[in-house]
């Protein structure tokens, strides 16, 4: 198999969630030679943004993009730490939470594994997070983003309990803030000063990717 | 066990020797851009085209969610319980996680409301069910704690218990008038979960005899051809006890699949019903082409 070939079997095998063939491919890559940052940015990163996409467009259902995501970070656990020692960033390190007073996880765990798949670095708090533990996490881990989950409409306010605490404790400048959950919407994300919110997994990862982008081009 | 629920000229009877009672869903602007919008501006006329549509898709109670972002929960509440019950008779579920809105519901609403709903958290269970009380409604009852939402029904029947138990003897509300809601949840994310849900419904229905009523357009959430989904769920869950379902009423399919596990289920003596429902949908069908 040229290098071409694998590629291209690693990011169908990805595509379609194939665990054990995406293990197998990427453990063939290495051993013939192939960059981890090949492998991730030419195969595995491409397919789950087609995975995406086609979850956007009604192609795919939510089984397949988990299915797709458990992938995908099954080959990062393999990847991660030879990309650490060659210096390649990860695409981010995303902190997540459902606020205090909640319970429901579903769907932010829903959120955890496509940003895994995606690449990013995921610390989950877990549910019932109070804001001076999403704090004191943000000054431990130091991630790109942190992002708050709320089911119900009671609980949403803690958003803003949330980002006042990070204010206080002078962090908000120092973490992009993103929100979501299903009575959240992007004129509630806008209202309460979040810098991102997304309807669904999926988007959840693109609307991250471009806000750790525009914040990396904002420091240059 | 009957639960009874009540317009101001209207009785609905939830129970296991009764049609399914399905509570229509759709009057709830959760991911519903446009509506939110217009709730916001205090428009309530999608109000009336949902109503309309619920109704004439079978639900026997309405569900009645004001719950925009940004909007004022409470006005609306009152408003839409009070334009609602000028238009129909069928009797009114008022949910809301916003204890001033279920509040402002109960208020303007003339009859037996159900409440949609109180956890097992002793927090809302010490607001909510004061209310329930103070107003002579029926609650639905979700077992999830402060905690964690279990996924094992053993854990899910204990806090059902802890919630009858603390209705009947602290606040004394009657136990007819608590339903439990076995947790539906969508199978697109974990092939387990629903499992769990049917599980739940046996254990409550053998266990404590009471109504159960659930979320039912959970289950299918990220799947293709959801009222498939949706149609299998509901008829296998009546088997099991569940008595009735918050569901989107419009759906003809969820509908028949529904009248026809009642008469599986001798809910519909001589296929009364059945048969009835079937001759409105040939008229339908006849006038359309």
């Amino acid at each position: 198999m040229t290098q071409d070939e694998l590629l291209k079997e690693l990011y169908d095998a990805t595509l379609v969630g194939n665990q054990p063939r995406v293990i197998e491919l990427t453990n063939e890559g290495l051993t013939t030679g192939v960059t981890p940052e090949t492998l991730l940015f030419d195969a595995l990163i491409p397919s789950l943004e087609e995975v995406g996409a086609r979850f956007e467009r009604g192609d795919f259902f939510v089984p397949e993009m988990l299915i797709a995501g458990k992938a995908m970070s099954k080959a990062l656990e393999i990847l991660r730490p030879l990309l650490a020692e060659t210096g390649v960033e990860t695409i981010g390190k995303f902190l997540i939470g459902t606020v205090k007073g909640d319970v429901h996880d579903i769907g932010k765990n829903l959120v955890d594994i496509m940003l895994e798949g995606a690449g990013f670095e995921v610390i989950d708090l877990g549910v019932q997070v109070p804001p001076e533990k999403f704090v004191e996490a943000i000054k431990e881990h130091e991630p790109d983003v942190v992002g708050f989950s709320a089911f119900l409409t009671t609980t949403m306010p803690m958003f803003k309990v949330n980002i006042n605490a990070l204010e206080k404790a002078g962090l908000r400048e120092k973490v992009i803030v993103m929100v979501g959950g299903a009575p959240v919407t992007q004129e509630y994300a806008d209202s309460i000063g979040a810098d991102g919110y997304a309807a669904d997994a999926s988007g959840a990862v693109k609307r991250a990717k471009e806000l750790i982008q525009q914040r990396a081009l904002a420091r240059r | 066990m009957q639960t009874v629920v009540s317009s101001a000229t209207k009785q609905v009877i939830i129970g296991d020797d009764q049609p399914f009672c399905i509570i229509g869903e759709r009057i709830n602007p959760t991911g519903r851009k446009a509506f939110q919008l217009k709730l916001r501006e205090n428009d309530l006329s999608t109000v009336e085209i949902d109503v309309q549509q619920q109704i004439a898709g079978g639900a026997m109670v309405l569900d009645v969610n004001m719950g925009a972002p940004l909007a004022d929960e409470v006005g609306l509440m009152t408003k839409a319980v009070n334009l609602i019950q000028a238009m129909t008779d069928l009797p009114l579920c008022i949910d809301s996680s916003v204890i001033d809105a279920l509040e402002a519901g109960l208020k303007a609403y003339q009859g037996k409301a159900l409440v949609n709903s109180v956890t097992a958290e002793d927090e809302r269970l010490d607001i909510i069910l004061p209310l329930v009380k103070r107003y002579g409604a029926a609650v639905i009852a979700l077992p999830n704690d402060e905690t964690e939402i279990p996924e094992d029904p053993k854990r899910r029947l204990e806090l059902a218990k802890k919630i009858l138990h603390v209705a009947t003897e602290k606040y004394h509300i009657p136990a007819e008038d608590i339903l439990i809601d076995p947790l539906a949840m969508p199978i697109g994310a974990d092939t387990s979960l629903v499992v769990r849900t049917l599980e739940t419904i046996h254990l409550v229905h053998d266990e404590l005899g009471l109504n159960m009523s659930l979320g039912a357009s959970n289950v299918s959430f990220g799947m293709p051809d959801r009222h498939t989904i949706g149609a299998a769920f509901l008829t296998m869950a009546m088997s099991a006890g569940l008595t009735s379902a918050i569901m989107d009423a419009r759906s003809v399919q969820l509908n028949r699949a529904i009248k026809a596990a009642d008469l599986l289920l001798n809910r519909d003596p001589w296929g009364a019903e059945w048969i009835a429902g079937h001759r409105a949908l040939q008229a339908v069908e006849g006038s359309a082409s």
